[in-house]
């Protein structure tokens, strides 16, 4: 296969997986049960991709000790529960991850 | 302003916080593209025809490492998954849209739309336009990967790897759940989900830890808010 058919085939997959649920679902099949099992989503989705991109190292082994991530993260964390914004969360995470690297 | 436009550019305004940390994702992706050997048409064409960073980069992970088509393919499919829990959520506000809006909508639905406009269709239940406001943080989206993709290919050489900028990937998404961080359901789900796909990493194939991951968080929340209405 060549690299640019690859790609659309995969551009095709991901057009689907944002589309066919969207296509297919309409507004009656929802009741308050499963709206609320659904508002936690994000919640259920987000920390598959945030904990192995903290707790593990680029060949996917755990790595707990030496690890400036973690505590960046935590920081990031504590800025977050305490201004509840956003940018202010990225930005302190960052910052304190090059402190924690350079000095 | 009509109504669509203010949903449009209340979108733009939603979502662009949530740029500063795509701005060196696109880079990072663009510079790891070329250093990969892909020309800089096949890379362009990429972030148009996929729109995903976390497809494109692992399309790029797993095309370095020799896998197959069939592989990459998989991964991309399993790492995409996600959105079809994104679309169930959305649907319900989104069903009432013709054919070709619904195709349109789907195209733009990445993470950090996915994220605003699920909270602006709760705000905002019952106002026809409010689609617009997924199209305008969809498009706002676009267009930073796609200038960016443009500044990885040409420029991103000159930014130093020992930055760690792949880090603020981890943190946009922790920033999009600050206000789930107070509420006792969503930190078991988190901390579920997180080590269901920390511990699966390795052991799970076709990278298929995040739907799973994903799976077991919403089935503690199933769990969890059962047990919590009966108590009351």
């Amino acid at each position: 296969m060549s690299n640019l058919s690859l790609i659309i085939y995969c551009g095709i997959i991901t057009f689907l997986t944002r589309f066919t649920m969207i296509a297919l679902l309409k507004k009656e099949m929802f009741n308050e049960r499963i709206r609320e099992v659904l508002s936690y989503v994000p919640s259920a989705i987000f920390p598959a991709i945030i904990f192995p991109a903290i707790f593990l190292d680029n060949s996917g082994t755990f790595q707990l000790e030496n690890n400036p991530k973690i505590l960046a993260a935590i920081i990031a964390m504590g800025i977050g529960i305490i201004s509840r914004n956003i940018l202010a969360t990225i930005f302190f995470g960052l910052a304190s991850y090059w402190y924690l690297i350079f000095f | 302003m009509n109504n669509k436009s203010k949903n449009f550019f209340k979108g733009i305004k939603d979502t662009s916080p949530l740029m500063i940390p795509v701005i060196p994702f696109g880079i990072i992706f663009g510079v790891l593209a070329i250093d990969l050997g892909l020309t800089p048409f096949t890379t362009i064409a990429m972030s148009i025809i996929i729109f995903g960073g976390a497809s494109q980069i692992i399309f790029l992970q797993l095309f370095s490492a020799g896998a197959s088509s069939l592989v990459i393919l998989s991964s991309v499919g399993a790492v995409n998954s996600r959105h079809l829990l994104y679309g169930t959520v959305l649907s319900e506000h989104l069903s009432d849209l013709n054919l070709t809006w619904k195709i349109i909508v789907s195209y733009f639905l990445v993470d950090q739309a996915f994220a605003v406009s699920n909270h602006h269709f709760k705000k905002n239940k019952g106002d026809k336009d409010n689609y617009f406001h997924l199209i305008g943080g969809g498009l706002n989206c676009w267009t930073i990967w796609q200038i960016t993709t443009i500044i990885g290919i040409y420029l991103g050489s000159i930014i130093p790897e020992q930055l760690g900028l792949t880090f603020a990937i981890p943190l946009t998404f922790l920033a999009l759940l600050v206000n789930d961080f107070r509420k006792l359901i969503n930190v078991i789900v988190i901390i579920v989900s997180g080590s269901v796909a920390t511990f699966g990493y390795q052991v799970i194939p076709f990278k298929a830890y995040v739907i799973l991951a994903a799976i077991a968080g919403l089935f503690a929340a199933f769990i969890l808010t059962k047990f919590v209405k009966k108590k009351l």
